[in-house]
Protein backbone atom coordinates (compact mmCIF):
# COMPACT_ATOMS: atom_id res chain seq x y z
CA UNK A 1 0.00 0.00 0.00
CA UNK A 2 1.48 3.33 -0.94
CA UNK A 3 0.21 6.13 1.21
CA UNK A 4 0.95 9.74 0.99
CA UNK A 5 0.34 12.78 2.63
CA UNK A 6 -2.29 15.17 1.53
CA UNK A 7 -0.55 18.30 -0.26
CA UNK A 8 -3.51 20.56 -1.06
CA UNK A 9 -4.67 22.60 1.09
CA UNK A 10 -8.56 23.19 2.14
CA UNK A 11 -9.79 19.71 1.58
CA UNK A 12 -11.28 18.25 4.94
CA UNK A 13 -11.42 14.67 6.00
CA UNK A 14 -14.52 13.02 7.69
CA UNK A 15 -13.86 11.64 10.80
CA UNK A 16 -12.63 8.68 10.69
CA UNK A 17 -14.12 5.28 12.71
CA UNK A 18 -11.12 3.11 12.13
CA UNK A 19 -8.01 4.07 14.27
CA UNK A 20 -5.93 2.23 11.29
CA UNK A 21 -6.15 5.05 9.01
CA UNK A 22 -4.87 8.49 9.61
CA UNK A 23 -6.58 11.21 9.28
CA UNK A 24 -5.86 13.38 6.08
CA UNK A 25 -4.10 10.52 3.86
CA UNK A 26 -4.57 10.15 0.63
CA UNK A 27 -4.47 6.73 -1.20
CA UNK A 28 -3.21 5.87 -4.78
CA UNK A 29 -4.48 2.99 -6.32
CA UNK A 30 -1.46 0.59 -7.14
CA UNK A 31 -2.95 0.15 -10.73
CA UNK A 32 -5.44 2.95 -11.96
CA UNK A 33 -3.10 5.21 -10.08
CA UNK A 34 -6.91 7.43 -9.09
CA UNK A 35 -6.49 8.67 -5.76
CA UNK A 36 -9.01 7.98 -3.03
CA UNK A 37 -9.61 9.00 0.82
CA UNK A 38 -7.41 6.08 2.54
CA UNK A 39 -10.04 6.05 4.90
CA UNK A 40 -12.85 5.76 1.94
CA UNK A 41 -10.21 3.24 0.53
CA UNK A 42 -10.46 1.17 4.22
CA UNK A 43 -13.91 1.44 4.06
CA UNK A 44 -14.10 -0.56 0.68
CA UNK A 45 -12.19 -3.37 1.96
CA UNK A 46 -8.61 -2.15 0.15
CA UNK A 47 -10.94 -2.45 -3.13
CA UNK A 48 -10.08 0.44 -5.68
CA UNK A 49 -13.94 1.18 -6.38
CA UNK A 50 -12.35 2.70 -10.15
CA UNK A 51 -10.61 -0.57 -11.47
CA UNK A 52 -11.30 -3.27 -8.52
CA UNK A 53 -7.75 -3.47 -7.71
CA UNK A 54 -7.16 -5.96 -4.35
CA UNK A 55 -4.87 -3.99 -2.36
CA UNK A 56 -3.01 -6.72 -0.53
CA UNK A 57 -3.94 -7.10 3.42
CA UNK A 58 -3.24 -9.07 6.62
CA UNK A 59 -5.33 -10.59 9.65
CA UNK A 60 -6.60 -7.55 11.22
CA UNK A 61 -8.01 -6.47 8.43
CA UNK A 62 -9.26 -10.14 7.25
CA UNK A 63 -11.06 -10.45 11.06
CA UNK A 64 -12.13 -6.32 10.82
CA UNK A 65 -14.21 -6.82 7.28
CA UNK A 66 -15.26 -10.68 8.59
CA UNK A 67 -15.92 -9.75 12.21
CA UNK A 68 -16.10 -6.93 13.26
CA UNK A 69 -15.42 -6.22 17.08
CA UNK A 70 -16.66 -9.61 17.38
CA UNK A 71 -14.30 -12.35 17.90
CA UNK A 72 -11.25 -14.01 19.87
CA UNK A 73 -7.68 -14.76 18.93
CA UNK A 74 -7.11 -17.97 19.45
CA UNK A 75 -3.17 -19.44 20.17
CA UNK A 76 -2.00 -16.06 19.78
CA UNK A 77 1.05 -17.46 22.86
CA UNK A 78 2.63 -19.54 20.30
CA UNK A 79 5.81 -17.93 19.04
CA UNK A 80 8.71 -19.17 16.02
CA UNK A 81 12.03 -20.65 17.39
CA UNK A 82 15.39 -20.74 15.45
CA UNK A 83 15.87 -24.95 15.59
CA UNK A 84 18.30 -25.04 13.23
CA UNK A 85 20.25 -22.18 14.33
CA UNK A 86 19.99 -21.21 10.22
CA UNK A 87 22.53 -18.29 9.10
CA UNK A 88 22.60 -16.67 5.41
CA UNK A 89 23.11 -13.45 5.14
CA UNK A 90 21.59 -13.19 8.42
CA UNK A 91 20.99 -15.04 11.35
CA UNK A 92 17.61 -16.30 11.29
CA UNK A 93 16.86 -15.36 15.07
CA UNK A 94 17.57 -11.96 14.15
CA UNK A 95 15.45 -11.53 11.31
CA UNK A 96 12.37 -13.12 13.21
CA UNK A 97 13.84 -10.58 16.10
CA UNK A 98 12.82 -7.68 13.47
CA UNK A 99 10.09 -8.57 11.75
CA UNK A 100 8.51 -8.95 14.94
CA UNK A 101 9.34 -5.40 15.66
CA UNK A 102 8.53 -4.27 11.86
CA UNK A 103 5.20 -5.74 11.95
CA UNK A 104 3.84 -6.50 15.61
CA UNK A 105 3.15 -9.79 14.90
CA UNK A 106 4.40 -12.95 16.02
CA UNK A 107 4.56 -14.90 13.16
CA UNK A 108 2.65 -15.18 9.72
CA UNK A 109 -0.90 -16.60 11.31
CA UNK A 110 -3.05 -15.32 13.49
CA UNK A 111 -6.36 -17.46 13.96
CA UNK A 112 -9.58 -16.35 15.31
CA UNK A 113 -13.26 -17.82 15.78
CA UNK A 114 -15.96 -14.81 15.85
CA UNK A 115 -19.57 -14.56 14.66
CA UNK A 116 -19.65 -14.68 10.74
CA UNK A 117 -23.93 -13.71 11.89
CA UNK A 118 -25.71 -13.68 15.15
CA UNK A 119 -26.46 -17.39 14.38
CA UNK A 120 -23.22 -18.56 12.98
CA UNK A 121 -19.91 -18.94 13.90
CA UNK A 122 -16.48 -19.37 11.71
CA UNK A 123 -13.15 -20.46 12.99
CA UNK A 124 -10.47 -18.16 10.48
CA UNK A 125 -6.83 -18.68 10.27
CA UNK A 126 -5.30 -16.18 8.31
CA UNK A 127 -1.71 -15.69 6.77
CA UNK A 128 0.34 -12.33 7.00
CA UNK A 129 2.53 -11.60 4.07
CA UNK A 130 4.04 -8.78 6.24
CA UNK A 131 6.03 -11.46 8.25
CA UNK A 132 8.84 -13.06 5.95
CA UNK A 133 6.47 -13.08 2.86
CA UNK A 134 4.01 -15.34 4.93
CA UNK A 135 6.40 -17.86 4.42
CA UNK A 136 5.15 -21.11 6.36
CA UNK A 137 7.24 -22.51 9.05
CA UNK A 138 6.79 -24.39 12.24
CA UNK A 139 4.20 -21.29 13.89
CA UNK A 140 2.13 -21.05 11.14
CA UNK A 141 1.63 -25.13 10.78
CA UNK A 142 1.29 -25.59 14.24
CA UNK A 143 -1.52 -22.79 14.47
CA UNK A 144 -3.46 -24.22 11.53
CA UNK A 145 -3.56 -27.46 13.15
CA UNK A 146 -4.79 -26.71 16.27
CA UNK A 147 -7.24 -24.10 14.09
CA UNK A 148 -8.72 -27.42 12.44
CA UNK A 149 -8.33 -29.07 15.91
CA UNK A 150 -10.46 -26.46 17.35
CA UNK A 151 -12.93 -26.12 14.49
CA UNK A 152 -13.80 -29.93 14.21
CA UNK A 153 -13.80 -30.39 18.19
CA UNK A 154 -16.02 -27.77 18.10
CA UNK A 155 -17.92 -28.42 14.46
CA UNK A 156 -17.90 -25.40 13.74
CA UNK A 157 -16.85 -24.27 10.04
CA UNK A 158 -13.01 -23.10 9.09
CA UNK A 159 -11.93 -20.70 6.72
CA UNK A 160 -7.85 -20.74 5.79
CA UNK A 161 -7.20 -17.64 4.03
CA UNK A 162 -3.59 -18.18 2.42
CA UNK A 163 -1.36 -15.68 1.37
CA UNK A 164 2.24 -16.62 0.94
CA UNK A 165 5.26 -17.26 -1.06
CA UNK A 166 5.50 -20.87 0.11
CA UNK A 167 8.60 -22.13 2.12
CA UNK A 168 10.23 -20.90 5.55
CA UNK A 169 13.73 -21.68 4.02
CA UNK A 170 15.36 -21.05 7.51
CA UNK A 171 13.08 -23.83 8.72
CA UNK A 172 14.01 -26.39 6.46
CA UNK A 173 12.63 -29.04 6.75
CA UNK A 174 10.21 -28.70 9.59
CA UNK A 175 8.92 -26.27 7.55
CA UNK A 176 8.69 -29.12 4.52
CA UNK A 177 6.20 -30.92 7.17
CA UNK A 178 4.06 -28.26 7.83
CA UNK A 179 2.67 -29.17 4.49
CA UNK A 180 2.25 -33.25 6.03
CA UNK A 181 0.92 -31.97 9.31
CA UNK A 182 -1.82 -29.82 7.76
CA UNK A 183 -2.71 -31.75 5.28
CA UNK A 184 -3.28 -34.72 7.85
CA UNK A 185 -5.41 -32.52 10.36
CA UNK A 186 -7.53 -31.65 7.07
CA UNK A 187 -8.23 -35.07 6.48
CA UNK A 188 -9.65 -35.60 9.80
CA UNK A 189 -11.40 -32.21 9.76
CA UNK A 190 -13.42 -33.93 6.75
CA UNK A 191 -13.98 -37.45 8.12
CA UNK A 192 -15.79 -35.47 10.82
CA UNK A 193 -17.83 -33.77 8.24
CA UNK A 194 -16.97 -29.88 9.13
CA UNK A 195 -16.56 -27.73 5.90
CA UNK A 196 -13.17 -26.27 5.17
CA UNK A 197 -13.30 -23.41 3.26
CA UNK A 198 -10.03 -21.82 1.26
CA UNK A 199 -9.63 -18.40 0.51
CA UNK A 200 -6.82 -17.88 -1.94
CA UNK A 201 -5.38 -14.55 -2.16
CA UNK A 202 -2.30 -12.56 -3.72
CA UNK A 203 0.25 -14.41 -3.71
CA UNK A 204 -0.25 -17.84 -2.98
CA UNK A 205 2.53 -20.36 -3.88
CA UNK A 206 4.75 -23.32 -2.98
CA UNK A 207 4.42 -25.22 -0.56
CA UNK A 208 1.14 -23.80 1.13
CA UNK A 209 -0.35 -23.93 -2.61
CA UNK A 210 0.73 -27.90 -2.20
CA UNK A 211 -1.06 -28.69 0.82
CA UNK A 212 -4.09 -26.56 2.99
CA UNK A 213 -4.24 -24.05 0.27
CA UNK A 214 -5.65 -26.87 -2.31
CA UNK A 215 -7.38 -28.81 -0.16
CA UNK A 216 -10.86 -27.28 0.41
CA UNK A 217 -14.27 -28.52 0.15
CA UNK A 218 -14.90 -25.52 -1.47
CA UNK A 219 -11.99 -23.48 -3.18
CA UNK A 220 -12.30 -19.84 -3.52
CA UNK A 221 -10.57 -16.89 -4.12
CA UNK A 222 -10.11 -12.78 -4.61
CA UNK A 223 -9.45 -11.57 -8.29
CA UNK A 224 -6.55 -11.67 -10.13
CA UNK A 225 -4.67 -13.22 -7.14
CA UNK A 226 -1.07 -14.90 -8.08
CA UNK A 227 -1.71 -18.60 -7.02
CA UNK A 228 0.57 -21.39 -8.36
CA UNK A 229 3.06 -24.32 -7.22
CA UNK A 230 6.38 -23.12 -9.03
CA UNK A 231 6.89 -19.24 -9.06
CA UNK A 232 6.86 -17.42 -12.50
CA UNK A 233 10.44 -16.65 -12.36
CA UNK A 234 10.74 -20.23 -11.69
CA UNK A 235 9.14 -21.59 -14.87
CA UNK A 236 10.22 -18.85 -17.18
CA UNK A 237 13.86 -19.51 -16.20
CA UNK A 238 12.85 -23.45 -16.88
CA UNK A 239 11.25 -22.60 -20.27
CA UNK A 240 12.97 -20.00 -21.42
CA UNK A 241 10.52 -17.74 -22.51
CA UNK A 242 7.90 -15.54 -21.21
CA UNK A 243 4.80 -16.31 -19.64
CA UNK A 244 1.27 -16.12 -21.23
CA UNK A 245 -0.95 -12.91 -20.25
CA UNK A 246 -2.83 -14.20 -16.91
CA UNK A 247 -1.10 -17.42 -16.47
CA UNK A 248 -1.45 -18.30 -12.44
CA UNK A 249 -3.60 -16.08 -11.62
CA UNK A 250 -7.29 -16.51 -10.38
CA UNK A 251 -9.47 -16.49 -13.63
CA UNK A 252 -6.71 -18.88 -15.25
CA UNK A 253 -7.12 -21.41 -11.85
CA UNK A 254 -11.03 -21.10 -12.11
CA UNK A 255 -10.80 -22.12 -16.04
CA UNK A 256 -8.52 -24.70 -15.29
CA UNK A 257 -10.71 -26.62 -12.54
CA UNK A 258 -8.87 -25.56 -9.65
CA UNK A 259 -11.39 -22.79 -7.48
CA UNK A 260 -14.86 -22.93 -6.91
CA UNK A 261 -15.93 -19.44 -7.56
CA UNK A 262 -14.06 -15.52 -7.77
CA UNK A 263 -15.17 -13.55 -4.91
CA UNK A 264 -14.70 -9.36 -4.86
CA UNK A 265 -13.32 -8.43 -1.10
CA UNK A 266 -16.66 -6.07 -0.68
CA UNK A 267 -18.69 -9.42 -1.02
CA UNK A 268 -16.71 -11.49 0.92
CA UNK A 269 -18.69 -11.45 3.84
CA UNK A 270 -22.21 -12.19 2.40
CA UNK A 271 -20.84 -14.33 0.11
CA UNK A 272 -19.50 -16.44 2.98
CA UNK A 273 -22.52 -15.81 4.52
CA UNK A 274 -24.52 -17.50 2.03
CA UNK A 275 -22.33 -20.57 1.70
CA UNK A 276 -21.91 -21.68 5.10
CA UNK A 277 -25.40 -21.31 5.50
CA UNK A 278 -25.87 -23.75 2.60
CA UNK A 279 -22.86 -26.09 3.66
CA UNK A 280 -24.31 -26.35 7.52
CA UNK A 281 -28.00 -26.53 5.67
CA UNK A 282 -29.45 -23.96 7.90
CA UNK B 1 33.46 -44.43 -12.30
CA UNK B 2 32.82 -41.00 -11.27
CA UNK B 3 34.74 -39.71 -8.12
CA UNK B 4 34.00 -36.50 -6.14
CA UNK B 5 36.85 -34.31 -5.19
CA UNK B 6 36.80 -35.77 -1.89
CA UNK B 7 37.56 -39.00 -3.21
CA UNK B 8 41.02 -38.19 -4.39
CA UNK B 9 43.11 -39.08 -1.88
CA UNK B 10 41.82 -42.30 -2.12
CA UNK B 11 42.25 -42.54 -6.04
CA UNK B 12 45.94 -41.80 -5.73
CA UNK B 13 46.43 -45.06 -3.56
CA UNK B 14 44.65 -46.63 -5.78
CA UNK B 15 46.57 -45.19 -8.73
CA UNK B 16 49.55 -46.64 -6.55
CA UNK B 17 48.59 -49.79 -5.81
CA UNK B 18 47.66 -50.49 -9.91
CA UNK B 19 50.95 -49.43 -10.31
CA UNK B 20 52.41 -52.34 -7.46
CA UNK B 21 50.02 -54.73 -9.16
CA UNK B 22 51.42 -54.21 -12.73
CA UNK B 23 55.09 -54.04 -11.97
CA UNK B 24 54.42 -57.30 -9.90
CA UNK B 25 52.67 -59.26 -12.84
CA UNK B 26 56.15 -58.44 -15.14
CA UNK B 27 57.67 -60.35 -12.48
CA UNK B 28 60.55 -58.02 -12.02
CA UNK B 29 60.45 -57.76 -8.22
CA UNK B 30 58.15 -59.30 -5.35
CA UNK B 31 55.96 -56.53 -4.14
CA UNK B 32 53.69 -58.84 -2.49
CA UNK B 33 53.94 -57.01 1.03
CA UNK B 34 53.74 -53.27 -0.33
CA UNK B 35 50.63 -54.39 -2.11
CA UNK B 36 49.23 -55.95 1.28
CA UNK B 37 50.78 -52.40 3.05
CA UNK B 38 48.53 -50.56 0.07
CA UNK B 39 45.43 -52.75 0.76
CA UNK B 40 45.11 -51.51 4.44
CA UNK B 41 46.47 -47.88 3.72
CA UNK B 42 43.27 -47.86 1.16
CA UNK B 43 41.24 -49.22 3.31
CA UNK B 44 42.11 -46.72 6.32
CA UNK B 45 41.61 -43.63 3.79
CA UNK B 46 38.14 -44.52 3.19
CA UNK B 47 37.27 -45.13 6.73
CA UNK B 48 38.51 -41.81 7.54
CA UNK B 49 37.26 -39.88 4.49
CA UNK B 50 33.69 -41.74 4.60
CA UNK B 51 33.11 -41.36 8.37
CA UNK B 52 33.04 -37.70 7.82
CA UNK B 53 31.26 -36.89 4.87
CA UNK B 54 29.39 -33.28 5.22
CA UNK B 55 25.99 -32.31 4.01
CA UNK B 56 27.40 -31.41 0.54
CA UNK B 57 29.85 -34.05 0.08
CA UNK B 58 26.42 -36.44 0.95
CA UNK B 59 24.32 -34.66 -1.68
CA UNK B 60 26.72 -35.40 -4.20
CA UNK B 61 26.97 -38.90 -3.87
CA UNK B 62 22.88 -38.95 -3.24
CA UNK B 63 23.70 -37.53 -7.21
CA UNK B 64 26.32 -40.37 -8.44
CA UNK B 65 24.85 -41.22 -11.52
CA UNK B 66 25.44 -44.72 -10.68
CA UNK B 67 23.86 -44.57 -7.88
CA UNK B 68 20.97 -47.26 -7.98
CA UNK B 69 17.31 -46.06 -9.15
CA UNK B 70 13.83 -47.42 -8.20
CA UNK B 71 13.67 -49.71 -10.94
CA UNK B 72 17.10 -51.33 -10.04
CA UNK B 73 15.90 -52.22 -5.91
CA UNK B 74 12.60 -53.24 -8.11
CA UNK B 75 15.02 -55.59 -9.84
CA UNK B 76 17.43 -56.84 -7.44
CA UNK B 77 14.71 -56.64 -4.03
CA UNK B 78 11.18 -58.10 -5.65
CA UNK B 79 10.05 -60.30 -7.53
CA UNK B 80 7.12 -60.72 -10.42
CA UNK B 81 6.74 -56.75 -10.57
CA UNK B 82 4.18 -56.07 -13.24
CA UNK B 83 4.40 -52.14 -13.79
CA UNK B 84 1.15 -50.29 -14.64
CA UNK B 85 0.99 -47.06 -16.35
CA UNK B 86 -1.32 -43.95 -16.32
CA UNK B 87 -3.62 -42.18 -13.99
CA UNK B 88 -6.87 -42.29 -15.98
CA UNK B 89 -6.79 -38.65 -16.99
CA UNK B 90 -3.86 -37.30 -18.83
CA UNK B 91 -1.24 -39.79 -19.40
CA UNK B 92 1.67 -41.72 -18.13
CA UNK B 93 3.89 -39.86 -16.26
CA UNK B 94 7.64 -41.33 -17.20
CA UNK B 95 8.98 -39.77 -13.50
CA UNK B 96 6.97 -41.39 -11.19
CA UNK B 97 6.57 -45.78 -12.19
CA UNK B 98 4.82 -48.25 -9.98
CA UNK B 99 3.35 -51.87 -9.96
CA UNK B 100 2.48 -54.55 -8.10
CA UNK B 101 5.66 -57.01 -7.03
CA UNK B 102 6.40 -59.85 -4.53
CA UNK B 103 8.48 -58.84 -1.35
CA UNK B 104 9.54 -62.45 -0.17
CA UNK B 105 6.10 -63.76 -0.85
CA UNK B 106 4.08 -60.85 -0.15
CA UNK B 107 2.35 -58.81 -2.64
CA UNK B 108 3.75 -54.70 -2.22
CA UNK B 109 2.66 -52.04 -4.34
CA UNK B 110 5.77 -50.22 -5.49
CA UNK B 111 5.72 -46.63 -6.50
CA UNK B 112 8.84 -44.30 -7.15
CA UNK B 113 10.65 -41.24 -8.85
CA UNK B 114 12.75 -42.68 -11.76
CA UNK B 115 16.22 -41.17 -13.15
CA UNK B 116 17.45 -41.82 -16.36
CA UNK B 117 20.91 -42.99 -16.94
CA UNK B 118 21.86 -41.19 -20.21
CA UNK B 119 21.02 -38.27 -21.81
CA UNK B 120 17.97 -39.43 -24.10
CA UNK B 121 16.82 -41.66 -20.72
CA UNK B 122 17.25 -38.50 -18.63
CA UNK B 123 15.06 -36.53 -20.98
CA UNK B 124 12.59 -39.59 -20.84
CA UNK B 125 12.28 -39.79 -17.17
CA UNK B 126 12.27 -35.72 -17.24
CA UNK B 127 15.44 -36.27 -14.76
CA UNK B 128 12.80 -37.63 -12.41
CA UNK B 129 10.52 -35.08 -11.53
CA UNK B 130 6.99 -36.03 -11.95
CA UNK B 131 3.85 -33.77 -13.36
CA UNK B 132 0.42 -33.68 -11.02
CA UNK B 133 -0.33 -36.92 -13.80
CA UNK B 134 2.84 -38.74 -11.80
CA UNK B 135 1.07 -37.69 -8.32
CA UNK B 136 -2.46 -38.99 -9.43
CA UNK B 137 -1.16 -42.12 -10.86
CA UNK B 138 0.47 -42.53 -7.73
CA UNK B 139 -2.73 -42.00 -5.72
CA UNK B 140 -4.55 -44.34 -7.99
CA UNK B 141 -2.18 -47.06 -7.65
CA UNK B 142 -2.42 -46.38 -3.73
CA UNK B 143 -6.16 -46.88 -3.67
CA UNK B 144 -5.84 -49.63 -5.87
CA UNK B 145 -3.53 -51.07 -2.99
CA UNK B 146 -6.01 -50.26 0.06
CA UNK B 147 -8.81 -51.96 -1.99
CA UNK B 148 -7.30 -55.00 -1.97
CA UNK B 149 -5.39 -54.78 1.57
CA UNK B 150 -1.89 -54.26 0.34
CA UNK B 151 0.80 -52.48 1.78
CA UNK B 152 2.56 -49.91 -0.14
CA UNK B 153 6.65 -49.03 -0.25
CA UNK B 154 7.40 -45.54 -1.94
CA UNK B 155 10.60 -45.04 -2.95
CA UNK B 156 11.45 -41.39 -3.47
CA UNK B 157 14.23 -40.02 -5.93
CA UNK B 158 13.80 -36.72 -7.17
CA UNK B 159 15.36 -33.35 -7.71
CA UNK B 160 11.56 -31.62 -7.55
CA UNK B 161 7.88 -31.74 -9.03
CA UNK B 162 8.27 -30.26 -12.39
CA UNK B 163 7.69 -26.65 -12.72
CA UNK B 164 6.11 -25.69 -16.03
CA UNK B 165 3.28 -24.41 -18.39
CA UNK B 166 1.47 -27.77 -18.14
CA UNK B 167 1.90 -28.55 -14.47
CA UNK B 168 0.64 -25.69 -13.35
CA UNK B 169 -2.43 -26.03 -15.85
CA UNK B 170 -3.20 -29.19 -14.51
CA UNK B 171 -2.23 -28.52 -10.81
CA UNK B 172 0.56 -29.48 -9.75
CA UNK B 173 0.10 -28.28 -6.04
CA UNK B 174 -3.48 -29.95 -5.88
CA UNK B 175 -1.88 -33.24 -6.65
CA UNK B 176 0.39 -32.95 -4.21
CA UNK B 177 -1.62 -31.72 -1.83
CA UNK B 178 -4.38 -34.18 -2.49
CA UNK B 179 -1.75 -37.11 -1.97
CA UNK B 180 -0.65 -35.41 1.28
CA UNK B 181 -4.15 -35.69 2.61
CA UNK B 182 -5.06 -39.07 1.48
CA UNK B 183 -1.74 -40.95 2.08
CA UNK B 184 -2.38 -39.95 5.75
CA UNK B 185 -5.55 -42.02 5.90
CA UNK B 186 -4.43 -44.86 3.61
CA UNK B 187 -5.79 -47.82 5.38
CA UNK B 188 -2.76 -49.78 4.58
CA UNK B 189 0.54 -50.07 5.96
CA UNK B 190 3.03 -47.35 3.97
CA UNK B 191 6.68 -47.40 4.16
CA UNK B 192 8.27 -44.56 2.27
CA UNK B 193 12.28 -44.46 1.82
CA UNK B 194 14.27 -41.62 0.41
CA UNK B 195 16.72 -43.61 -2.04
CA UNK B 196 18.60 -40.99 -3.42
CA UNK B 197 17.16 -36.98 -3.27
CA UNK B 198 14.26 -36.34 -1.46
CA UNK B 199 13.75 -32.29 -2.88
CA UNK B 200 10.63 -30.58 -1.39
CA UNK B 201 6.99 -31.19 -1.98
CA UNK B 202 8.27 -33.26 -5.12
CA UNK B 203 9.56 -36.02 -2.87
CA UNK B 204 6.75 -35.46 0.18
CA UNK B 205 4.01 -35.97 -2.39
CA UNK B 206 4.83 -39.80 -2.14
CA UNK B 207 6.34 -39.38 1.28
CA UNK B 208 3.54 -39.76 3.73
CA UNK B 209 4.14 -43.08 5.58
CA UNK B 210 4.18 -45.37 8.95
CA UNK B 211 7.68 -45.41 8.71
CA UNK B 212 10.01 -42.97 6.74
CA UNK B 213 13.62 -43.91 6.58
CA UNK B 214 16.49 -42.60 4.53
CA UNK B 215 19.25 -44.02 3.04
CA UNK B 216 22.62 -43.23 4.84
CA UNK B 217 23.88 -40.68 1.83
CA UNK B 218 20.80 -39.02 0.88
CA UNK B 219 19.31 -35.61 1.33
CA UNK B 220 15.96 -34.53 2.23
CA UNK B 221 14.74 -30.91 2.88
CA UNK B 222 12.22 -27.84 1.76
CA UNK B 223 14.83 -26.77 -1.48
CA UNK B 224 18.14 -28.01 -2.99
CA UNK B 225 21.34 -26.72 -1.59
CA UNK B 226 21.65 -24.78 -5.20
CA UNK B 227 18.85 -23.22 -5.30
CA UNK B 228 18.57 -21.98 -1.07
CA UNK B 229 22.32 -21.02 -2.59
CA UNK B 230 20.78 -18.47 -5.16
CA UNK B 231 17.46 -17.21 -3.05
CA UNK B 232 19.42 -16.58 -0.13
CA UNK B 233 22.74 -15.76 -0.78
CA UNK B 234 22.25 -14.61 -4.38
CA UNK B 235 24.56 -16.76 -5.47
CA UNK B 236 25.38 -20.33 -7.06
CA UNK B 237 28.16 -20.24 -5.25
CA UNK B 238 27.20 -21.09 -1.88
CA UNK B 239 25.62 -24.54 -2.34
CA UNK B 240 28.08 -26.04 0.26
CA UNK B 241 27.00 -23.39 3.14
CA UNK B 242 23.31 -23.66 1.93
CA UNK B 243 23.63 -28.01 2.42
CA UNK B 244 25.40 -27.28 6.05
CA UNK B 245 22.62 -24.89 7.19
CA UNK B 246 19.27 -26.84 5.87
CA UNK B 247 20.67 -29.39 8.04
CA UNK B 248 19.22 -32.19 4.91
CA UNK B 249 21.52 -35.37 6.01
CA UNK B 250 19.65 -38.70 7.16
CA UNK B 251 21.31 -37.94 10.55
CA UNK B 252 20.24 -34.61 10.92
CA UNK B 253 16.73 -35.30 9.82
CA UNK B 254 17.05 -38.20 12.33
CA UNK B 255 18.07 -36.16 14.94
CA UNK B 256 15.06 -33.41 14.60
CA UNK B 257 12.72 -36.75 14.69
CA UNK B 258 11.59 -35.78 11.08
CA UNK B 259 12.57 -39.43 9.91
CA UNK B 260 11.88 -42.54 11.84
CA UNK B 261 15.65 -44.35 10.62
CA UNK B 262 18.43 -44.74 8.11
CA UNK B 263 19.42 -47.43 6.04
CA UNK B 264 23.40 -48.06 5.96
CA UNK B 265 24.85 -47.97 2.60
CA UNK B 266 28.48 -49.60 1.97
CA UNK B 267 31.18 -47.80 2.67
CA UNK B 268 31.21 -44.87 0.15
CA UNK B 269 27.51 -45.35 -1.15
CA UNK B 270 25.16 -47.14 -2.89
CA UNK B 271 27.14 -47.27 -6.19
CA UNK B 272 30.59 -49.03 -4.62
CA UNK B 273 28.95 -52.00 -4.01
CA UNK B 274 25.28 -52.51 -5.73
CA UNK B 275 24.84 -56.26 -3.96
CA UNK B 276 25.85 -55.24 -0.63
CA UNK B 277 23.08 -51.98 -0.74
CA UNK B 278 20.30 -54.36 -2.07
CA UNK B 279 20.79 -56.60 1.22
CA UNK B 280 20.93 -53.60 3.42
CA UNK B 281 17.49 -52.14 1.63
CA UNK B 282 15.66 -55.58 1.63
CA UNK B 283 16.19 -56.26 5.05
CA UNK B 284 15.57 -52.92 6.54
CA UNK B 285 12.50 -53.03 4.99
CA UNK B 286 11.26 -56.31 5.80
CA UNK B 287 12.19 -55.57 9.44
CA UNK B 288 10.29 -52.50 8.96
CA UNK B 289 6.90 -54.21 7.47
CA UNK B 290 7.02 -56.75 10.15
CA UNK B 291 6.76 -54.21 13.11
CA UNK B 292 3.96 -51.88 11.01
CA UNK B 293 2.06 -55.20 10.07
CA UNK B 294 1.65 -55.86 13.86
CA UNK B 295 -0.61 -53.21 14.60
CA UNK B 296 -3.86 -52.85 13.65
CA UNK B 297 -4.92 -50.52 10.69
CA UNK B 298 -6.69 -48.08 12.74
CA UNK B 299 -3.82 -47.73 15.63
CA UNK B 300 -1.54 -47.05 12.66
CA UNK B 301 -3.05 -44.57 10.90
CA UNK B 302 -3.82 -42.85 14.38
CA UNK B 303 0.20 -43.24 14.62
CA UNK B 304 0.93 -42.06 11.97
CA UNK B 305 -1.32 -38.74 11.76
CA UNK B 306 0.42 -38.37 15.77
CA UNK B 307 3.82 -38.30 14.04
CA UNK B 308 3.60 -35.52 11.44
CA UNK B 309 1.83 -33.43 13.58
CA UNK B 310 4.12 -33.35 16.33
CA UNK B 311 6.77 -32.03 14.04
CA UNK B 312 7.76 -28.33 14.29
CA UNK B 313 9.66 -26.51 16.47
CA UNK B 314 7.89 -23.45 18.76
CA UNK B 315 7.28 -22.11 21.91
CA UNK B 316 4.19 -21.10 24.14
ZN1 LIG C 1 -3.24 0.30 -3.11
ZN1 LIG D 1 -7.61 1.25 -9.34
Amino acid sequence: MSWYKRVKEGITTLTSEKKSVPDGLWHKCNRCKKTLLAEDHAKNQYVCPGCHYHDKIGSEEYFDILFGNDFEELFANIKPTDPLKFKDTKDYAKRLNESQNKSGLTDAMRVAVGNLTEEQKLVVACMDFGFIGGSMGSVVGEKIARAIDYARENRIPLMIVSKSGGARMMEAAFSLMQMAKTSAKLALLGKAGVPYISLLTDPTTGGVTASFAMLGDVNIAEPEALIGFAGPRVIKETIGRDLPKGFQSSEFLLEHGFIDFIVNRTELKSKLTQLVKLLMNK
Amino acid sequence: MTSFDFEKSIQELEEQLAEFEKSQEKGKIDLTDKIEEMKGKIQEEKVKVYSNLNGWQRVQISRHPERPYTLDYIENCFEDFIEFHGDRGVKDDKAMIGGLAKLNGQSVMVIGHQKGRNTKQRQYRNFGMPNPEGYRKALRLMKMAEKFGIPVVCLIDTPGASPGLEAEERGQGEAIARNLLEMSVLKVPIICIIIGEGASGGALGIGIGDRVMMMENTWYSVISPESCSSILWRSWEHKEKAAEALKLTANDMLGNKLIDGIISEPLGGAHQDTSVAYKLFKDALLQEFNAVQKLPIEILIEQRIQKFAEMGSFEE
